[in-house]
């Protein structure tokens, strides 16, 4: 058997671009294109998120991008490569592939779905086991405890985060998501989100994600294409634009009520200043944390369990209340927030906790600092303000766009915009 | 002579009857089996093709068993050939349709998920579809080998092996000595080997459908 050292020296690879000219799908018997004359450039480890109302064709024009459904007419290149022609089966290993529901074949266990892709590429056993390992690890799963179970003994994330591990287990260039966060509850749904995010800033993928969820789009695409029916572009923009300067009635009617509270799902907690906060080890001797209390001028410490996560808000009230022991003082740390998460998470974390402050969490969910309400608040008001300006700036660019041809408009060939039309 | 001291003076050729028996069904259900599974894959991807695939073995079910042993007597001579051919064809129907069902059965989102991470059309067939069809395609298998072992009794009829042939000679001597206990022999032998065979269907299901499915 190979040493797996020998060939574990290859970097990941990283995205490589996506262009799609004319791409077209007619079903038999139907007068009307499926997907009609689709063109779009997805630069190499970009983001793009297909949104668009059911039956307008985002899932179709995915799907022709790893030919599970063969386009009519137009070209596929992927890294500057024409795939249009390619042995299908050959070109989608090299496509990771997730979808809604995780996709998971029930009679393997979670190690060999991870594994099929691999397998397929031939690659060495010895290889095969650190690379299950390695993306079981990537997704957040513990190996040890997860790699022979089946999925049926998973819950709903947790099958994702295994579907998502079995896409990108052969360390393909490009990974194409069709809804794949569509059937889990809203909950697991921002957990997922959030990963993905991390994922994604790690290994820079180019990711085509479809999606009929606007909230979704905005919190994970570095650009949205809003389709209408037949997959015709009605804005490829990003977030920030789509929603400040929606190109038409159509779009700022899919973007929806609430454009400034959506705002707040394009900043991340990172984004903002983390503050430190005073902590203590949940076993530390009760005058340590007397002392910590004292000495750190809050009335409030924050008690870190044995793996340093977040575990309960103790007040100064608590301790002496508490006689000695503080098994059941002060108030358990109810929800958490990664610096991934968005501005809107962590408001919601303050809202519903009385602490007035969310506690920030890392890998493994150790404890990293710190957001409250008045960093929220200025963070709100810059942002908002920012986004004012920029709009009053690019007005004037921004209306010549508005309504050019859409395959043009994105291509960026109509400078002209002759055929502007008055916007309020 | 009662019913138990006639099974000991007779238990050698009892139990060459019931070997003869079980190897003639086991090895027809192993040809029914691969016959009815390569049915099933041809014909399930399409509806009227199916449907006739079904229809087909439904009707060969409906022919009567001694009619046609007698029908294939002609064609193919006495002893072993008319029972192998009946019975396999008897066995077909629970097979060709559960596999059919089993088949169609499988999640299309499943289907889409391994073409979509690139599996050729035999692979997704061989590492997906079958093992997931496999246990209503098993059900089919042990349906037919129940049916099969009564059927079976009648290959006496064509001369063939087995327990029938006790049925058979029991039948033909009715009021003689031993006329009772040779036909209780031959179908209490079936009823026996039935039920081991069952047990054994229940073992290879344990061994061979996936612990992620089983029910």
């Amino acid at each position: 058997m190979p040493e797996p050292e020998t060939t574990e020296a290859a970097p990941p690879s990283s995205g490589a671009a996506i262009e799609l000219e004319g791409l077209t799908k007619r079903y038999p018997g139907s007068d009307r294109p499926a997907v009609d004359n689709v063109s779009m450039e997805i630069g190499a480890g970009e983001t793009v998120v297909l949104v668009g109302p059911s039956g307008c064709g985002k899932s179709t024009t995915l799907k022709m991008i790893n030919r599970l459904i063969e386009p009519t007419g137009g070209r596929i290149r992927i890294g500057g490569d024409d795939v249009t022609d390619m042995d299908p089966v050959k070109l989608r290993r090299t496509i990771g592939y997730a979808i809604q529901a995780s996709g998971l074949f029930p009679h393997m266990t979670v190690a060999q779905n991870i594994a099929l892709v691999p397998k397929m590429l031939r690659w060495p056993s010895g290889r095969l086991r650190d690379r299950v390992e390695e993306m079981l690890d990537l997704v957040g799963l513990d190996p040890g405890e997860f790699r022979d179970r089946y999925p049926r003994q998973l819950s709903g994330g947790q099958q994702q985060r295994v579907g998502v591990a079995r896409a990108l287990a052969a360390d393909p260039p490009v990974l194409l998501m069709d809804e794949p966060f569509g059937a889990v509850d809203p909950i697991t749904r921002d957990h997922l989100q959030d990963e993905l995010i991390r994922l994604q800033r790690e290994l820079h993928k180019t990711i085509v994600f479809v999606t009929h969820d606007f909230d979704e789009a905005i919190k994970i695409g570095d650009r949205i294409a809003v389709l209408r029916e037949q997959s015709h572009i009605a804005q490829f923009d990003t977030p920030e634009a789509i929603l400040t300067n929606p190109a038409d009635d159509f779009v700022s009617g899919f973007v929806g009520a609430g454009a400034a509270l959506k705002r707040l799902n394009l900043t991340r907690v990172g984004d903002v200043t983390i503050t430190d906060y005073p902590t203590v080890g949940v076993d530390d001797p009760l005058e340590e944390i007397s002392a910590r209390l004292r000495s750190a001028g809050t009335d409030e410490v924050l008690v870190l369990d044995k793996r340093g996560r977040p575990y309960k808000w103790l007040r100064r009230g608590d301790i002496v209340r508490a006689q000695g022991s503080l098994a059941r003082a002060g108030v358990l740390v109810h929800d958490t927030v990664t610096r991934d998460a968005t501005l809107r998470d962590a408001l919601e974390a303050v809202l519903t906790d009385n602490t007035g402050r969310v506690a920030v969490t890392g890998r493994r969910g150790a404890y990293e600092g710190v957001v409250d309400v008045e960093t929220l608040m200025n963070s709100v008001h810059e942002l908002l303000e920012a986004d004012r300006l920029e709009a009053r700036e690019s007005q004037a660019g921004l209306e010549e766009q508005r309504s050019a041809q859409t395959h043009a408009e994105q291509e960026g060939a109509d400078p002209s915009g002759d055929r502007g039309e008055a916007q309020a | 002579m009662n019913f138990w001291e006639y099974l000991e003076s007779r238990h050698q050729q009892l139990l060459v009857d019931a070997y003869q028996h079980a190897s003639v069904v086991f090895q027809c259900m192993v040809v029914a089996t691969a016959l009815g599974v390569l049915i099933g894959i041809v014909t399930y991807r399409s509806e009227w093709a199916g449907s006739l695939a079904t229809t087909v073995t439904a009707t060969l079910l409906t022919v009567p068993a001694l009619a046609m042993i007698g029908l294939l007597i002609p064609i193919v001579g006495l002893g072993v050939p008319p029972t192998v051919i009946a019975l396999t064809l008897y066995g077909l129907l629970p097979i060709v349709r559960n596999a059919i069902v089993g088949l169609r059965g499988v999640d299309p989102a499943l289907v889409d998920a391994a073409t979509g991470i690139g599996m050729s059309r035999l692979s997704r067939l061989v590492r997906v579809e079958l093992p997931l069809a496999w246990p209503p395609i098993l059900t089919g298998i042990r349906v037919s080998t129940q049916m099969l072992m009564g059927i079976a009794a009648i290959a006496a009829f064509a001369s063939g092996p087995g327990l029938g042939n006790l049925i058979f000679r029991g039948i033909a001597s009715l009021g003689s000595k031993n006329a009772l206990n040779q036909v209780l022999a031959g179908t209490l032998g079936i009823v026996v080997l039935a039920l081991l065979f069952d047990a054994a269907y229940v073992l290879i299901g344990r061994l061979t459908i996936s612990r992620g499915i089983r029910a």
